[in-house]
């Protein structure tokens, strides 16, 4: 049997054409049903916290550390090379590193300031995440991580200037003394971080930790809204960013 | 050709080896389909029963994605019963033993997804205890 190259190019080229068809054909899933926005979900261009370091006086900053990480089942691991954190606390000159030096008051620096991820306008964890494992949600501007992508290459943890970000070494389940179910726990291999309790948000609910702090030092507005509460604090009180010359733009802010 | 008998028997051989697993898995028995257990509560699942089983893990995706990626949390079916998509409330709340419903299934199926490493099954050993 001869067949022309002609006629070879043609039946070739048509099989690949029908097999990239049906392919396509078989990838497109589509659910019945549609998805809506939670009724009670509070709304915002870009979440933000405010930390008044005047009221916190950091003495009482293990309620709202033990309460974020009780309910998003962070487990407690004490070695410091394997501890995993979502809310922390820092002494002033390693919260702002750039503003230290040897004469600061004796009032900023026996402070413990509480820290947690910077929620970022500009992050550069997303940038280097290589399965966009880790995005900010164009909605609210949280960071968040899908933790069924991370692969644990730790990039994120490189790329974050604020140590923000912790790995799990370990199965974190043996750690973490009572489980939330309501909350996933994480597993051995990825990374997590605060995620501004956007599981509270979107069924209406405030932070945990600005729930629980009795002193009213935190505070959880929209960056984004100019009339907002947060905002008018911003524009009357003298407030600072975390390592603003890296142009990250943290969504957390201190007043001192 | 040379060797003839060497070569046919040797085809032979090559022939029975490979067509040994589907000859096995003819002779055997089939093993009986899991008996699952439905929920107390005996209403609909989310979307029909076929589609489910077909398709509960792409659904399950796209809950995920939806939910993490774009602020949705409400899925209306095509019943037009609403769900708030959450593994934790809505599957797990009526499928209360994912021993007895999830595991069995896939046991039978050899696929063996890690949901449970980070989702607390509830059901399976009590709340609060997930191993």
């Amino acid at each position: 049997m001869t067949i022309s190259r002609r006629k070879f190019l043609k039946t070739v080229s048509a099989s690949c054409l029908a097999m990239t068809a049906q392919s396509a054909v078989s990838h497109g899933f589509s659910l019945p049903g549609h998805m809506t926005p939670g009724p009670r979900e509070l709304k915002a261009k870009r979440w933000a916290m405010l930390v008044d370091m005047s009221k916190c006086d950091g003495r009482c900053t293990e309620d709202c550390i033990g309460v974020c990480h009780e309910i998003h089942n962070v487990p407690y691991i004490p070695s410091v090379e394997h501890q995993v954190m979502w809310l922390f606390q820092e002494p002033y000159e390693n919260t702002f590193p750039d503003r230290s030096h040897e004469l600061i008051s004796r009032n900023l620096k026996n402070r413990k300031f509480l820290l947690l991820c910077n929620h970022c306008d500009d992050p550069p964890c997303v940038r280097a995440c290589p399965t966009q494992a880790t995005f900010k949600r164009e909605n609210d501007g949280i960071v968040m991580i899908d933790y069924h992508r991370c692969i644990g290459c730790r990039f994120c943890m490189a790329a974050c200037p604020y140590g923000s970000r912790s790995f799990n070494f370990r199965d974190p389940r043996p750690h973490i003394k009572k489980i939330h179910p309501a909350f996933p726990t994480r597993r051995k291999g990825v990374v997590e971080k605060c995620n501004f309790c956007q599981e509270r948000l979107e069924v209406g609910k405030m932070p945990a930790c600005v729930e629980t702090c009795k002193k009213g030092a935190l505070m959880f507005g929209d960056l984004g809204d100019p009339s907002s509460k947060i905002r008018r604090i911003l524009d009357e009180k003298h407030h600072a960013r975390r390592k603003p010359q890296l142009g990250t733009r943290p969504s957390v802010f201190y007043i001192f | 050709m040379h060797g003839k008998g060497w070569v046919i028997t040797g085809m032979i051989l090559f022939a029975a080896l490979a067509a040994f697993p589907f000859y096995w898995n003819w002779m055997g028995e089939d093993k009986p389909f899991p008996k699952l257990e439905m929920p107390e509560k005996a209403r609909a699942c989310v979307e029909k029963t076929e589609f489910m089983r077909a398709n509960h893990m792409r659904l399950l995706d796209a809950w995920r994605i939806s939910v993490v990626r774009d602020n949705l949390l409400i899925y209306t079916a095509a019943s037009g019963e609403t769900f708030e998509m959450n593994l934790h409330k809505t599957c797990l709340g009526c499928h209360t033993s994912t021993e007895k419903f999830c595991d069995r299934c896939h046991a039978y199926n050899d696929v063996t997804p890690p949901c449970w490493k980070c989702h607390v099954a509830t059901g399976v050993s009590g709340e609060g205890d997930a191993s």
